[in-house]
């Protein structure tokens, strides 16, 4: 596995890699250690506030990996989202036990408010930790698997995937709105108490949250670069620019799109996990088209096809939606991601990273050729190596 | 499952009455065509003659309504998907240029290798010796090994078809498909090209559709001329050039 890793470290990669672990960890050593009021202290809010962001990062980069390495742009992928939150969403529900408002040991309150004779199957396991782990990766992977082995074998693409994503989601959205659905119907799951027996409200388990979510963010990235950079990385992108000529060179194109749509699925499912004990609710607001289609614009604001782009337009738009959503621009803010989104179109189409690497790489390339003349005038003309069989 | 019992020609491909039509349209009627092994064959024919749509029968881009093709005298290759028909050794030359424009030339030829092509397979792929001769060797034949790390997309057009045909060299296969290969090149460019296909042509069998006629008389091989989709003529250049019917077709009368 080494060469695997030296292939997806780059320099950008690790400096990103980098701030990422000292955000994980000195944000909450700052919460927990130093005492309220500090200057350099960040309040539980924050902590909890940031810890979203870094969940929206995961989902951010989850959709980069099929949209900008894969051309795949799939407008349903809050779906993959929100389906792994409910499965945490389960856990915590089965963890209040007779806490809950009627005291029901096994049923959660909503149940006994509709009158449910008993816990319905698919509820069952729940209560233990490793299996709603387990279904938060599997579920959002099996829907990817079973949707994408349908749609990439009769070759459904460019904006008519979209257009079914949509449907995906938005058939979701409504089958989760049901009360007799069995999942809380339009309230949802809430009143979480214990995540594996440590109070969800604590700043301990708050800041331990964040910090589990930053490793994610590391590990998801990681995972990504280490696809997109291996030989099945070049493979997506030439499904992504001439998708025919893959196939006449004698690759399975529909595989490929599978693999990369049901691993980046799984990721957002883990995103979405970790995402609910956060936020402390999941309701089938999160299947909203609408809220797929945001994450596509994060994305697109930080750069498609540069992993690190996706994350940190991720934090931006989110960061700018919680400055304007609690002012008095509020009603406004809709339209002013509408704006942002056309505004990156037509001046910044590459996105904030991709802009950046435009304007950079040239100059670093520059640099380098100079610094290697200037070496190569120092060393003289006789610069024999030393022969490492000798 | 999709070969048949026994070998019933020598053939490497063979087309026999093979009807397709779009809405009516028939682009290929009764058309019927062998291509002998180690053969080059040049395919002329007007604008509308159905040149392209052979090719994409024979790779499976386009099933026909009637008819039989075979390669190397089993295989009904009217059965396959494009998949399955590159990896039994056909590969295509489009008639535009048609590279991975963001990637190194050297990651295109390496793309077009024929090595393991599953998902398992490239996810875990290490670069072993034997590929990175063949890639040099296949960056030497088009003349492209100092500009080996250039992205695809910054080539000139005649540059890009060269790579174009350097993927179907590491692609290996044993029938190359090549369309309009010197289309926008300069006379120089298309000497050059008419020399490398006749130096793969010497364990390779080739199918070039061209307009250039300099071009396919420079080849110097077995012209067909296609008309309305099906075969008006057959023979050398000078032939099938002195043909009546084909003079008629190209000249309009």
């Amino acid at each position: 596995m080494p060469h695997v890793l030296t292939r997806s470290l780059d320099r950008s990669a690790t400096i990103f890699l980098a701030v990422v672990a000292a955000a994980g960890i000195l944000i909450p050593l700052s919460n927990l250690l130093l005492p309220a009021g500090s200057m350099f202290q960040v309040p539980t809010y924050l902590v909890a506030l940031f810890g979203k962001y870094v969940c929206y990062a995961i989902l951010a980069l989850s959709i980069d990996l099929i949209w900008g390495y894969c051309g795949i742009l799939s407008l349903g992928h809050g779906a993959f989202f929100a389906l792994g939150g409910y499965a945490m969403g389960m856990y915590l529900m089965r963890q209040i036990g007779s806490r809950g408002v009627y005291g029901n040991p096994i049923l959660p309150d909503f149940m006994v408010f509709l009158n449910y004779p008993e816990l319905p199957w698919y509820w069952y396991g729940f209560d233990m930790f490793w299996f709603a782990a387990v279904m938060v990766l599997l579920v959002p992977g099996l829907l990817a698997f079973c949707f994408g082995w349908l749609a990439f074998r009769s070759r459904v693409t460019g904006v008519y995937l979209s257009i079914i994503t949509q449907a995906m989601t938005y058939a979701l959205l409504l089958a989760f709105f049901r009360n007799d659905f069995g999942f809380g119907g339009n309230n949802g799951l809430t009143d979480f108490k214990d995540i594996l027996g440590f109070n969800v409200q604590a700043d301990g388990t708050r800041a331990a949250l964040f910090l589990l979510s930053c490793l994610a963010l590391i590990i998801a990235f990681l995972i990504c670069r280490a696809v997109v950079t291996s030989k099945l990385g070049k493979v997506l992108i030439a499904v992504r620019d001439a998708e025919s000529r893959t196939r006449f060179l004698g690759y399975r194109v529909e595989s490929y799109k599978l693999f990369v749509f049901t691993l980046s699925a799984c990721m957002a499912g883990v995103a979405g996990a970790l995402y609910v004990p956060q936020v402390g609710i999941i309701n089938p607001g999160e299947f909203a088209p609408g809220n797929s289609i945001e994450a596509v614009i994060w994305v697109a604001v930080g750069g498609r096809g540069t992993l690190i782009g996706a994350a940190l337009g991720a934090v931006v738009v989110n960061y700018a939606k919680t400055v304007f959503t609690s002012g008095p621009l509020a009603p406004y803010w809709l339209f002013m991601l509408g704006a942002l989104f056309i505004l990156v179109t037509l001046l910044l189409p590459k996105g904030i990273i991709g802009t950046f690497n435009a304007w950079w790489e040239p100059w670093k390339a520059q640099r380098i050729s100079t610094n290697a003349e200037s070496a190569a005038l120092e060393d003289g003309v006789s610069v024999s190596k030393p022969n490492p069989a000798e | 499952m999709n070969a048949k019992e026994t070998r019933t020609t020598s053939a490497l491909l063979y087309l026999d009455g093979v009807h397709v039509s779009f809405d009516g349209f028939h682009a290929i009627n009764n058309l019927s065509l062998t291509l002998e092994p180690g053969e080059m064959r040049a395919i002329i024919g007007p604008n509308g003659a159905g040149k392209t749509t052979m090719m994409d029968i024979i790779t499976g881009k386009t099933k026909p309504d009637e008819g039989e093709v075979l390669f190397d005298g089993i295989t009904d290759l009217t059965r396959l998907d494009e998949t399955r028909i590159a990896e039994l050794g056909i590969g295509r030359k489009f008639q535009k240029p048609t590279v991975f424009e963001s990637q190194t030339i050297q990651d295109n030829l390496l793309l077009a290798l024929n090595v393991d092509h599953s998902v398992r397979g490239t996810l875990f792929w290490r670069e072993t010796r034997d590929e990175s001769e063949r890639i040099e060797r296949v960056l030497e034949t088009i003349r492209l090994k100092d500009a080996r790390h250039k992205l695809a997309g910054s080539l000139s057009h005649g540059q890009k078809q060269w790579l174009e045909i350097g993927m179907l060299l590491a692609q290996d296969p044993k029938l190359l498909l090549v369309d309009e290969p010197v289309a926008g090149m300069t006379d120089v460019e298309t000497h050059q090209t008419a020399e490398l296909l006749k130096e793969i042509n010497k364990d390779k069998t080739i199918m070039v559709v061209e307009h250039d006629m300099t071009f396919v008389r420079e080849l110097g091989v077995k012209v067909t001329c296609l008309h309305e989709g099906t075969v008006l003529a057959e023979g050398t250049i000078d032939q099938v050039s002195s043909n009546e019917r084909v003079i008629e077709v190209y000249l309009g009368r």
